[in-house]
């Protein structure tokens, strides 16, 4: 009895989530209302997010086959609902002049973090697979929402029909891993690979194929076509989420794969990634430069990102788990502070967002502090020194330095210094004044809307963080994973 | 603590003048606040100075001889603390800093009319970062000030600068500088780590200490390359030749304030790097490396000059005559003896005084005619009151007349020189026959010749005058009696020849 409580403790914040969401349902069905929906999940969001403090408590803790929860996945788990959170504060200006449904917007976001929860305690195929479309279905609905736009519901279908590819592979694969080693389990894996080595190469095969189907999800070189339609189509706050929630959650998972399954990593294999990851960076900085729309651009600076994130895991170790710890929880405060300012900017609704590069030109003699804020996330962005973003970019190249991968540390140096000219175009627009094609700006009160307040609270972080980082990297180093 | 609140003050400062004039605008509140904040500076700079005793005999090995320091635990995952320390180098850096800080806050007084307040948070966090870069003894720190000043001087460029020609404007300009000094700055933090790596393998102690660090055994390969990855870092900055793209094209477009810090500050920073990071962290690559950085540094001599002299731009002129003098402190640096050590400080303290000048003077000019162009001016001399005579000593300086600064710091490093290295310094002083030449070119092109027209165009007000007299007054002090420069930086550059002859020079 006391062990069922101590399971149910374990999974509270997905449970918590799943209440929600039948909470949610059901105030929809009982009466419309817009703030009574997105009220309730802010509710469900903090009370999951509050959960883990007692989920601490049980660490690290197998519960059923198929979830292992560590600290690991409570430090990840918390990344997400925090990013979730900020997603639902920022859709609800956005959502408020929809002329649509507005309310199963919330649905859709709530289900989608239950997803990527699921997928960062999975230590098995089974919760892998379930997690990972738990995570993207609803993400086609909500990429798709504003539907009456066309280049967003061209943004869903796009991003349906890769999606489903990309699972095929994922399923593939795993049947292979399956039918080479027995188990569906990671760990399982490498006895049932030590005791039949005559599958080395159907491994290989399997595992390849997981590593595309996720590196489609995590939008890396050559699997990126997809990226920055998306994210130009789907609206603000969607594109938030995307970039946060669904890359933490993947990157999380690939993480534990590739720490507990360790053996199907070999030398090729890891080589590969490593190509993967340097493509990623060149040609993600590379195709940027080139852009006008800030969404497009942000999506392509996520593709770079994501490749200096692969180095991480290309050079595994402590340091590399570390490290990937650290980037991700300074890219997430970064990129939802660039979209945030991005949707408050086109906040409310009114037809295609704000994207195109003039639009901002001049933010900051309107807008003085957004414009700060979005200065910021810029630099943190390109890593100089003062911002979250530098002590990620520290930690990669830390990384490859550390395991020698002098080629992978080079290319982040080289793509470092192209993503900055992108980003300092995108910054000094906002302080140039001659006068735009067309303005936009956010309404007049933003700083006293909760996601104004949420996106100048991330500016404080990715200043604070930048300049004294110590909590962060003890709190990442608490964050072990379990060897369960 | 004076280390902190020299480093702080500057900051504090900076956003004082921001928010204020947010309240008042528009206003001149701002600018007070800069030039007290800059006074403060240079107050404290002056004051440590004073207190301070920096004629202490240096050893090998021991810890250095700093005169302050100031440590305070920072990231201790990878055992890096906020270590400030002082002396003789340091000093003479920062008290430059100090005075051209004012100035540079005092040449804005009437180019800058819009965004005052940004305008000077800009200015003063520059000066804060570069105080950083001079202070700053752990390799983190050094790095983290090294970057951070390169974002206010990009906005300084791109938000205040002049547009050029079509195709040349200042977001170019400043963009092309960010993107020289920050990637060539990442090549110096994978050196940076793979210094720190090497010696954690060999101790498991992470440290980003420059006294830890400098005693950590390296093999031949590694350590080149890792010295490498200053060297180019600094490279760039300084200007050496084939890294200097940026460098007149920054200068050119950048408002007076901002040439003056970059001529006056920033291009130091790499030659204190050099002096302070690349010769002690890599003594033997340093010197293997030695004959490479001083054939550069005569190219880079040269080169400039001859740039310099096919320039139609005053600024970008006097932008190129800035490498062809940071060859002379290149090749000061590289030769390894006291004498042209001390040579590269005077040089330096010398070269930021008469580059100042002739930056400042240009401002001038450019607000009295709204040209840069060299071809559009002639006959200036007897139209500007007192300016051009102030040039002409400017320019007289630049080319190294005896009794500046500049004919000191550079007698000093081919003398010293010239024990070591003969032929550099042979081929070198060539170099002073070209200086002459433009320098005399830009005399003769902006002052002398037929005049455009007779009226006058104004002469220099009290705060101009007073601004050029300083300056003045400065250089003649460096020139005649330069043992003021020489007692402050004995010691830290006995040190510097030191480590570097902890291996001997092959060129020896």
């Amino acid at each position: 009895m006391t062990q069922f409580f101590t399971h149910v403790l374990a999974l509270a914040p997905l449970l918590i989530l799943c209440a929600t969401i039948v909470t949610v349902m059901l105030a929809i069905a009982v009466r419309r209302h817009h703030f009574t929906a997105a009220t309730l999940t802010v509710i469900g969001l903090n009370a999951a997010l509050l959960s883990l403090i007692g989920v601490l408590q049980v660490t690290p803790i197998q519960v059923t086959p198929l979830f292992i929860i560590d600290d690991f996945s409570v430090l990840f788990g918390a990344i997400v609902l925090v990013a979730s959170l900020a997603c639902t504060t920022l859709a609800h200006a956005y959502l408020e002049t929809l002329p649509d449904r507005r309310e199963e917007f919330y649905l859709l976001l709530l289900c989608s973090a239950g997803g990527a929860l699921a997928l960062i305690a999975s230590r098995h195929f089974a919760s892998l697979f379930i997690g990972l479309e738990l995570l993207s279905v609803p993400l086609y609905g909500m990429v798709a929402y504003a539907y009456r736009d066309r280049i967003s519901l061209e943004a869903g279908l796009k991003y349906m029909v890769l999606s489903g590819a990309a699972s095929a592979f994922l399923l593939f694969g795993m049947a292979l891993l399956y039918a080479a080693s027995g188990s569906l389990e990671y760990v399982g894996l490498v006895d049932g690979m030590a005791n039949g080595g005559a599958h080395q190469s159907w491994v290989l095969i399997g595992v390849g194929m997981m590593v595309v189907a996720l590196a489609f999800k995590l939008s890396l070189v050559p699997f990126h076509v997809w990226t920055p339609d998306v994210y130009e189509g789907a609206p603000g706050p969607v594109s938030a989420f995307l970039a946060t929630v669904s890359k933490v959650a993947v990157f999380a998972l690939l993480l534990r794969f590739f720490t507990l399954a360790a053996p199907a990593a070999n030398d090729w294999l890891l080589t590969l990634m490593g190509v993967i990851a340097f493509a990623s960076m060149m040609i993600g900085n590379l195709l940027a430069l080139r852009q006008r729309n800030v969404k497009r651009l942000l999506g392509y600076s996520s593709i770079a990102h994501l490749g200096y994130l692969m180095t991480a895991i290309v050079a595994g170790g402590d340091l590399g788990t570390e490290a990937v710890g650290v980037y991700l929880a300074t890219y997430v405060a970064t990129t939802l502070g660039a979209f945030g300012v991005v949707t408050l900017v086109s906040s409310p609704y009114s037809g295609t967002d704000a994207g195109a590069l003039h639009h901002y030109r001049g933010l900051f003699w309107r807008r003085p502090y957004l414009a700060a804020v979005f200065t910021v996330m810029m630099l943190s962005l390109a890593g100089i020194p003062m911002t979250a973003g530098f002590l990620g970019k520290f930690y990669v190249i830390a990384v490859s330095v550390e395991s020698g991968l002098w080629w992978l540390a080079g290319g982040i140096v080289a793509g470092s210094a192209i993503g900055l000219y992108y980003y300092l175009r995108m910054m000094v627009i906002m302080f140039l004044d001659e006068p735009g094609e067309s303005r936009r700006d956010a309404v007049s009160g933003w700083g006293q809307q909760s996601g104004g307040i949420m996106v100048l609270l991330l500016a404080a972080a990715v200043a604070f963080f930048g300049i004294y980082p110590q909590p962060l990297i003890a709190l990442v180093n608490a964050a072990g994973m379990a060897s369960g | 603590m004076i280390l902190c609140w020299l480093l702080f003050v500057p900051f504090i400062g900076g956003l004082l003048c921001w928010q204020l004039e947010s309240r008042h605008a528009p206003s001149q509140v701002p600018r007070w606040i800069a030039l007290l904040t800059m006074l403060i500076v240079v107050g404290l700079a002056l004051w440590l100075w004073m207190t301070g005793d920096y004629s202490l005999a240096g050893t090998v090995g021991d810890s250095p001889s700093w005169v302050r320091e100031f440590r305070l635990g920072w990231i201790e995952r990878f055992g890096i603390s906020f270590h400030l320390a002082i002396d003789g180098l340091s000093l003479i850096m920062i008290m430059l800093t100090g005075f051209l800080g004012v100035l540079a806050v005092v040449c804005s007084w009437r180019e800058i009319t819009n965004r005052i307040g940004f305008f000077h948070l800009n200015l003063l966090w520059i000066i804060g970062g570069v105080i950083g870069v001079f202070l700053a003894i752990d390799l983190f720190l050094f790095f983290f000030f090294w970057e951070m000043m390169l974002v206010p001087m990009y906005f300084l460029i791109a938000l205040w600068g002049h547009s050029g020609s079509k195709g040349n404007t200042r977001i170019g300009a400043a963009m092309k500088f960010f993107i020289y000094t920050q990637a060539s700055g990442l090549l110096m933090l994978v050196s940076i780590l793979g210094l720190v790596f090497a010696h954690y393998s060999q101790t498991g102690v992470f440290t980003f200490d420059y006294v830890v660090l400098r005693d950590t055994p390296l093999t031949g390969a590694i350590s080149y390359v890792l010295m490498l990855g200053f060297f180019i870092a600094f490279a760039v900055k300084l200007p050496v030749v084939p890294l200097h793209g940026w460098l007149p094209d920054a200068h050119a477009q950048a408002p007076t304030a901002g040439s003056v810090d970059l001529a006056g500050i920033l291009l130091k920073t790499a030659a204190y790097g050099m002096l302070r990071f690349a010769i002690p962290l890599f003594p033997e690559a340093s010197a293997q490396f030695a004959p490479v950085a001083m054939a550069l540094g005569l190219v880079g001599i040269y080169y400039g000059a001859l740039l310099a002299f096919s320039q139609t731009d005053v600024k970008r002129l006097i932008a190129c005559s800035s490498i062809s003098h940071m060859g002379f402190v290149l090749i000061g640096i590289y030769s390894g003896t006291l004498l042209a050590l001390q040579g590269v400080i005077v040089q330096m303290v010398a070269h930021a005084f008469s580059a100042a000048g002739l930056f400042i003077i240009s401002g001038q000019i450019y607000e009295r005619i709204h040209t840069r162009n060299m071809s559009e001016m002639g006959g200036l001399f007897g139209r500007m009151g007192a300016l051009p005579g102030f040039a002409l000593v400017f320019v007289m300086a630049s080319l190294g007349m005896p009794g500046t600064g500049n004919f000191i710091g550079e007698f000093l490093i081919l003398f010293g020189a010239f024990e070591s290295v003969p032929w550099v310094v042979v081929l070198a002083s060539g170099g002073l026959i070209l200086a002459a030449i433009y320098s005399l070119v830009l005399m003769h092109r902006v002052y002398w010749g037929t005049p455009k027209s007779e009226a006058s165009l104004g002469g220099l007000d009290p705060r101009e005058y007073s601004m050029m007299l300083l300056l003045l007054v400065l250089t003649l002090w460096v020139g005649l009696f330069p043992n003021t420069v020489l007692d402050i930086s004995q010691t830290a550059m006995t040190e510097v020849t030191d480590w570097f002859a902890v291996s001997p020079l092959p060129t020896r």
